[in-house]
């Protein structure tokens, strides 16, 4: 047999294998399909596991034990000699992708999923070639692309030698100084890290805020907090050019309201985005549609407009998150297996690991007004909360986001420590169609930060015991 | 800054439909100049502007349902600190502006732009406006899925509108007569910009649900989706608000509560109108000197409910009692142009038919101007509905719910009648009393009728009365 004319033929062929392509392989052996799975790189998990999620989570969390020591000072608990040692640091992070990632594989292998490696294209809608791999083809009854996204790149001009996230997720250095250019939550989270880790760093935002997609009121809170540690922050700005400085490092120009002013940075890190990798995988070949920006176009059971290719996560449309993706896996895994299944899901919660934590699920308050839904808010300060006190983080709020004559929940959103844990109350609240009583008569043990969406509830009810009713206007 | 709320229009009117601004965002208004048209369910009032200066803001577009409370303007009076006006302020019943105005364009106006508005809402791409979808636990998402059920049609019984499993189950089982929906589009299909009805009933949600509640409460009852006339040739689509959709509201449910009886007999007005025209010649121009033959049906109508309570009554199904009233508030059908309304005269026990017959003339005349305050079509006990004047022999009226009876009135003809024995010329009066059914039986209605047509029949018997 000649090398790369191996064909293999299956049911169905799952394209990536990230937190929505193995999800979808796992879930489609379980429902008793052949499957097939392809990956181009070396390893499963994609990019959640190997230059996202899961490597940035190990860094911010350890970089938040040592603010943590910091701040323990002030009732009374002193540390000596706190200090990151990035070698171990790189050491137990690997450790972890690849004890994860290990275990994604032998999930698959028990399942008797197939992996195959290489750059899938299709050919037709039944067929695909692979680059890259022993196997050059694959014939299928069903495909499902699970190809995800790729990071943005800064337009031309830009010199190759600064970071992405992926590259500075690696602790090539601790640079002295270091410029984030995008104000999202890939640079805030990046940027934090590596503050902790000893940079003097600062954020650059070409929008008027940082985190356009969350409300103004939580971002608020996080950015008085976060610009203690931060060296500046500078929004409604634009990087206008990047170049290598003779003395090491890179100059920078930046113009804001009009004025130019050219800093030198140690380093820099672009996290400006991603976009969705449909450009390089045949689907000319295929009647599979995508929008302008190239995300494919999808309906409710995640099918394209190829009846028999389905697409899930980044690289279709809706939000560029994990666990947006895993659920469509599961979605489209149902609906090929017994065709019922849809993603009918009312919130997708989104998380941003800044110190404090930011998160939100179902209608923002934005979204809101400008959709002008009338809407009944309420919000509990976690100052007075007990639990934040002896956690000594005051610095939040919870809200409850409801519809005013029914109570009924249709968003939440909130700052502060462990927010990332929290949302998932207020996700299963709007899922469910809970209403404000509902939250208010559910017991939420004290004192725990948990209490906090119970007391907002009360206060978008009107019946706070913990808050100081309106004043009264005359 | 000065933040105007619509006032309390009278008792128990909680919104109001924006008829016109007279006034632009940016521009300038002076104290108690008119500052907004609002139509309600009785009629239209002009509201005047509490306070002079620049209007920062106006909150609705004519069409705008707001409601009594909300913001509908700001004013920048100068002052600084948000300043807000009581929701009870002052009921603007004094119109400022006279209301011939307002009413002719008021069909155009509205009709043309809220199509508008809601036109371009469609090209835009938003497609039936900020709608929530019907909350259900994602399992019981995945129930109605399976069972092939669209969720939004499932009439819902939990908490805030929560759909359970069992409602779908049970809408599963019912089969209802609920079409079908289209496959769901894909989430990028943009919808189709046609017809744009002037509320917006959402996928036929709405109606879906109406129906399927309707005839799960009366047997037989089938209730299908309207077709689409503009198959079969042209039509002119209006929306039914204001004035033509409180009469419907009224009407079905005057008819769905109340078992209709009615009993007819004649009245020989030939002396009533004789002595009726020759002294509307005598009076002519005085206070209330066009006397009316209403004027004396009034009077006459309210003496027969004092010997009759019966149908000067209401019914109180919940509770299971006759409230009996002890006075005596007589309204009168007015046809104004814009739609049905009834003026009330508020105790007919104590005025002279000079002075009900001057009320009615007030009142109609303030009625077809749109200006009658809600509070003067409010309170009545008994109705009365003369289409004489305008042909017809006679008429069955249906019950102004929660009153309990309706006298109708036919045309005033000259009659060959029987008289001892001989056929005489009389001008003859047709009654009808529609009446609940409920609360008096046919034998109260005759007499009542037959004592109105006697009291009629000779003017001296009205003497009696005061």
């Amino acid at each position: 047999m000649v090398m790369g004319s191996l064909r293999e033929e299956t049911e169905v062929v799952v394209i990536g294998s990230g937190p929505g392509g193995y999800v979808a392989a796992l879930r489609l052996a379980d429902l008793g399909k052949n499957v097939l799975l392809v990956e181009s790189r070396e390893r499963p998990g994609g990019t959640c596991l190997l230059e996202g999620c899961i490597p940035s989570k190990a860094l911010i969390h350890t970089v938040e034990i040592q603010e943590s020591a910091r701040r323990a000072a002030e009732f009374g608990l002193a540390f000596d000699n706190v200090r990151i040692d990035p070698a171990k640091l790189r050491e137990w992070t690997d450790g972890i992708v690849q004890g994860l990632s290990d275990g994604i594989r032998g999930l698959l292998k028990r399942r008797g999923v197939t992996v195959l490696r290489g750059h899938a294209r299709f050919t037709s809608p039944t067929s695909l070639s692979l680059e890259g791999g022993e196997v050059s083809g694959v014939d299928f009854k069903q495909a499902v692309i699970a190809t995800g996204s790729s990071l943005n790149r800064l337009p031309a001009g830009i010199v190759p030698s600064v970071w992405s996230s992926a590259d500075a997720l690696k602790l090539p250095c601790v640079p002295e100084s270091l410029l984030v250019v995008g104000g999202g939550y890939i640079g805030l989270e990046m940027g934090l890290v590596y503050q902790g880790l000893g940079s003097k760093v600062s954020v650059v935002e070409f929008f008027p805020r940082l985190l356009m997609g969350a409300d103004f009121d939580l971002v608020e809170v996080m950015v008085k907090q976060v610009s203690e540690r931060l060296e500046e922050i500078m929004v409604d700005s634009k990087v206008l050019s990047i170049a290598e400085a003779a003395r090491g490092g890179f100059d920078v120009e930046i113009e804001h309201g009009g004025q130019k002013a050219r800093k030198h940075y140690a380093q820099v890190l672009v996290a400006i985005g991603r976009r969705p990798n449909s450009d390089d995988i045949g689907l000319q070949n295929t009647r599979v549609k995508t929008d302008d920006k190239g995300f494919i176009l999808t309906g409710p059971d995640c099918r394209t407009d190829e009846p028999n290719i389905f697409a899930i996560g980044d690289v279709a449309t809706g939000p560029m998150l994990a666990h947006k993706a895993s659920r469509e896996g599961k979605v489209a895994a149902e609906v090929i297996a017994h065709g019922t299944a849809a993603f009918d899901n009312r919130a997708i919660p989104a998380v941003v690991f800044t110190d404090p934590e930011i998160a939100w699920t179902g209608l923002t308050e934005r979204e809101a007004e400008q959709q002008d839904i009338k809407v009944n808010i309420g919000r509990f300060p976690l100052s007075a909360l007990g639990r934040a006190r002896t956690l000594g983080r005051t610095d939040g709020l919870v809200k409850v986001i409801a519809e005013p004559d029914t109570g009924l929940i249709l968003g939440v959103g909130m700052v502060g420590p462990m927010a990332s844990e929290l949302i998932a109350e207020g996700t299963l609240a709007v899922e469910m169609g809970a209403t404000l009583e509902d939250i208010m008569v559910t017991i939420h043990p004290h004192p725990t930060l948990s209490e906090a969406f119970m007391e907002a509830a009360e206060v978008a009810a009107g019946e706070a015991v913990h808050i100081n009713p309106p004043r009264k206007v005359r | 800054m000065f933040e105007f709320k619509l006032p309390d229009l009278g008792e128990g009117i909680a919104e109001g439909e924006i008829l016109k601004w007279h006034v632009t965002e940016g521009g300038q208004v002076v104290e108690d100049a008119p500052l907004v048209d609002v139509e309600t369910d009785k009629a239209a009032v002009t509201i005047p502007s509490p306070r002079g200066g620049r209007i920062a803001s106006l909150r609705g577009k004519v069409g705008d349902t707001v409601n009594v409370g909300d913001v509908i303007v700001v004013v920048d009076d100068g002052a600084e600190a948000p300043e807000t006006a009581p929701a009870k302020a002052k009921p603007a019943a004094a119109p400022a502006v006279a209301p011939a105005q307002v009413s002719p364009q008021v069909g155009t106006q509205v009709g043309a732009q809220v199509g508008a508005q809601v036109g371009a809402q469609v090209g835009a791409g938003a497609p039936t406006g900020p709608r929530r979808p019907v909350p259900a636990a994602p399992a019981t998402r995945r129930l109605a899925r399976e069972l092939k059920v669209d969720i939004n049609q499932v009439p819902a019984t939990g908490p805030a509108g929560r759909v359970t499993p069992e409602d779908v189950h049970r809408f599963a089982a019912g089969g209802s007569a609920a079409p079908a929906p289209a496959a769901t589009p894909a989430r990028h299909a943009p919808p189709p910009p046609e017809h744009v009805a002037a509320r917006e009933v959402r996928d036929d949600t709405a109606f879906a649900e109406f129906a399927a509640h309707a005839s799960a409460t009366i047997p037989f009852l089938e209730l299908e989706p309207l077709p689409d006339f503009r198959h079969e040739g042209p039509v002119q689509v209006e929306a039914l608000r204001s004035i033509r959709r409180k009469v419907a509201r009224k009407m079905v449910t005057s008819m769905t509560l109340v078992p209709h009886v009615a009993h007819m007999d004649d009245a020989d007005v030939t002396q009533l109108e004789n002595f009726r025209l020759r002294e509307r010649d005598r009076r002519q121009g005085a206070a209330g000197g066009k006397l009316t033959l209403m004027a004396f049906v009034i009077k006459a109508v309210t003496s027969g409910l004092r010997a009759t309570p019966a149908f000067n009554a209401s019914l109180d199904p919940f509770r299971e009692e006759i409230i009996y009233k002890k006075y005596y508030n007589i309204g009168f059908a007015a046809d104004t142009g814009r739609g049905l309304v009834v003026p009330v005269i508020h105790g007919t026990e104590t005025r002279s038919i000079v002075d009900i017959s001057e009320q009615i003339a007030d009142k109609a005349a303030r009625a077809r101007a749109g200006t009658l305050p809600p509070d003067e079509m409010r309170g009545g006990t008994f109705t009365i509905t003369n289409v004489g004047p305008l042909g017809g022999t006679a008429l069955l009226a249906t019950i102004n719910y929660p009153e309990v009876a309706i006298l109708g009135m036919g045309r005033v003809q000259e009659k060959p009648v029987v008289r001892d024995g001989q056929i005489v010329i009389r001008k003859i009066l047709p009654l009808t009393l529609a009446f609940d059914h409920r609360v008096a039986d046919g034998a109260d209605a005759a007499r009542f009728v037959g004592e109105l047509a006697r009291q009629l029949s000779d003017p001296n018997l009205l003497l009696l009365e005061t």
